[in-house]
């Protein structure tokens, strides 16, 4: 009974959630445009599998991965947790920030899985995939913003129990994008930008939160109120990097094999 | 029929695919480096279901609902030709669909308390209230805005990377005017206001409009949106903590 309730509580939310949206694009394309589109019948059927889908996927994260991902957090940020991991006579004060290490690994890892399966980013690849008749592949667009997630959120985690302010790590990772974007094959260069914002939705902002506000409650010297802030900027900002910088490097290997393949074609000839 | 549920079945085995990082990650800490035992079982086998289901049920309408529709109406937009309305589709999409986010309303709240426990606001509730839908509005705004402005950008056919910088830019030299508190908030802003099912939209928005017009190339005009939803909301934030 009480979890036919909570399939119905989130049910519901998901409606309230898809109901301006349907209301914006069905009232536009009636009101406005003044047309059937083609297939509303199975545009129609498609609604309702977004429905029903995220309210479950919603519903299925609620009951796995954030109790777990939340209570993973609290107890691997937790003072006594990392003073098991040192000497016996170590006390709270002598904890320095490399004794983090587990955070910042469960960082890493946490904000590369979760990343995967971020079904925003899914959308993005396919449709990347599309336009660009193959040349962009879905897993690896889908792989190289996941490890530019896993790697801002392990550098966020990094930033919060040494304490730095926040301002100067973004500042200079724009002065890194904006270099990188006059190198940058031109193709990529909107779609990285776009990368950024998709990582951070369903999966990922509730267990970084978690992440963040844990480490910001248990470091000493840190207000949760912040320093629990700024994960997620940090986790749509490194994605940038990481797709523009793949890109460079597969150019550069792409411009590599043909110097190669003419170079052989020259031997040849010969 | 067999079709569709044959389609559903691979999809299913993707999702599980997707899923199985996080699982691992989970099992390795869970019993490695914490030790412990996993409580509740049965829900937790029940809810990684759910999510594998979810997640298969949602890619498939995403590609029979969600990507058609958007890049239909795209297509409709170029051709009847009025910017007026165009530019108020884009504005009321992206306010919509932001100003219910319940990310947003959650952070929103929490800014609230950070401004009451920094003095800048009344410790009240209503104080509070007030503040937080506030900056849900402004937020909603901004994006609304972004998407006003990416969608002349494709029109435009102007490089997304200028505006970009240009924004960036801007987001620096406000950091250092805008109080400190709000500066987390500011940022992480960006990164909350583009749920699920706006992005998808969104997306094939762009990539409609910038297929069905003359001259534009789907992949540098098309993609970009979201990335001005993600860069207005800090600016935003910022002023409205700067003139409150």
């Amino acid at each position: 009974m009480e979890i036919l309730s909570e399939i119905i509580a989130v049910f519901l939310d998901t409606v309230t959630d898809v109901l301006p949206i349907a209301t914006i694009i069905f009232g536009f394309q009636f009101v406005v445009l003044r047309q059937k589109p083609a297939n509303l019948d199975e545009i129609l059927a498609g609604f309702a599998w977004v429905l029903v889908g995220l309210s479950l996927f919603l519903l299925g994260l609620k009951w796995c991965l954030f109790p777990l991902g939340r209570l993973m957090a609290e107890q691997l940020t937790d003072p006594a947790f990392i003073l098991a991991g040192l000497d016996a006579k170590a006390s709270i004060a002598d904890i320095r920030w490399m004794d983090y290490y587990w955070v910042y690994i469960f960082a890493f890892l946490i904000g590369f899985s979760t990343t995967i399966a971020e079904p925003s980013l899914i959308a993005v690849a396919i449709k990347a995939n599309e336009v660009s008749g193959g040349a962009i592949g879905i897993w690896g667009l889908r792989t190289s913003v996941a490890f530019g997630v896993a790697i801002g959120i392990s550098l966020g985690c990094y930033r919060i129990v040494v304490g730095d302010p926040i301002h100067w790590y973004i500042i200079s990772g724009y002065v890194i994008v904006v270099i990188q974007t006059t190198f940058a094959p031109k193709l990529i260069i909107p779609l990285a930008y776009d990368s950024g914002g998709v990582t951070t939705s369903t999966v990922t902002v509730p267990l970084v939160a978690a992440l963040g506000l844990g480490l910001s409650e248990t470091v000493p010297g840190r207000n949760p109120l912040i320093d629990g802030f700024g994960l997620i900027a940090f986790a749509s900002l490194f994605p940038i990097m990481s797709v523009m910088a793949h890109a460079q490097l597969s150019a550069a290997k792409a411009k590599l094999d043909h110097k190669r393949d003419i170079q052989q074609k020259e031997q040849d000839a010969t | 029929m067999t079709d569709t549920l044959k389609r559903l079945l691979l999809a299913m085995l993707g999702s599980m695919r997707d899923l199985m990082p996080i699982f691992l990650v989970i099992v390795f800490f869970q019993f490695f480096v914490l030790q412990q035992q996993l409580p509740n079982i049965a829900q937790i086998l029940l809810g990684v279901l759910f999510v594998v289901l979810g997640l298969t049920f949602f890619i498939h309408g995403l590609e029979q609902g969600l990507f058609p529709i958007g890049e239909s109406m795209a297509t409709a937009f170029a051709r009847k030709g009025s910017l007026f309305w165009l530019l108020v589709f884009a504005f009321s999409l992206g306010f919509g669909t932001t100003v219910a986010e319940p990310a947003l309303i959650a952070v929103a709240a929490e800014a609230a308390d950070v401004a009451a426990t920094g003095q800048m606001i009344e410790a009240s509730e209503a104080a509070r209230e007030s503040y937080a839908n506030g900056l849900r509005y402004t937020v909603a705004l901004s994006v609304g805005l972004a998407l006003v402005i990416g969608v002349i950008r494709i029109l435009k056919g102007w490089p997304v990377q200028w505006l970009i910088i240009g924004g960036y830019l801007l987001v620096v030299v406000m950091t250092f005017f805008a109080p400190e508190e709000i500066i987390g908030i500011a940022y992480d802003s960006g990164g909350v206001t583009t749920s699920t099912i706006t992005v998808p939209l969104v997306t094939a928005l762009g990539v409609g409009l910038a297929s069905s017009i003359r001259g534009r190339n789907p992949m540098i005009d098309g993609f970009g949106l979201i990335a001005f939803a993600s860069l207005t909301p800090m600016i935003f934030v910022m002023a409205y903590g700067m003139l409150i």
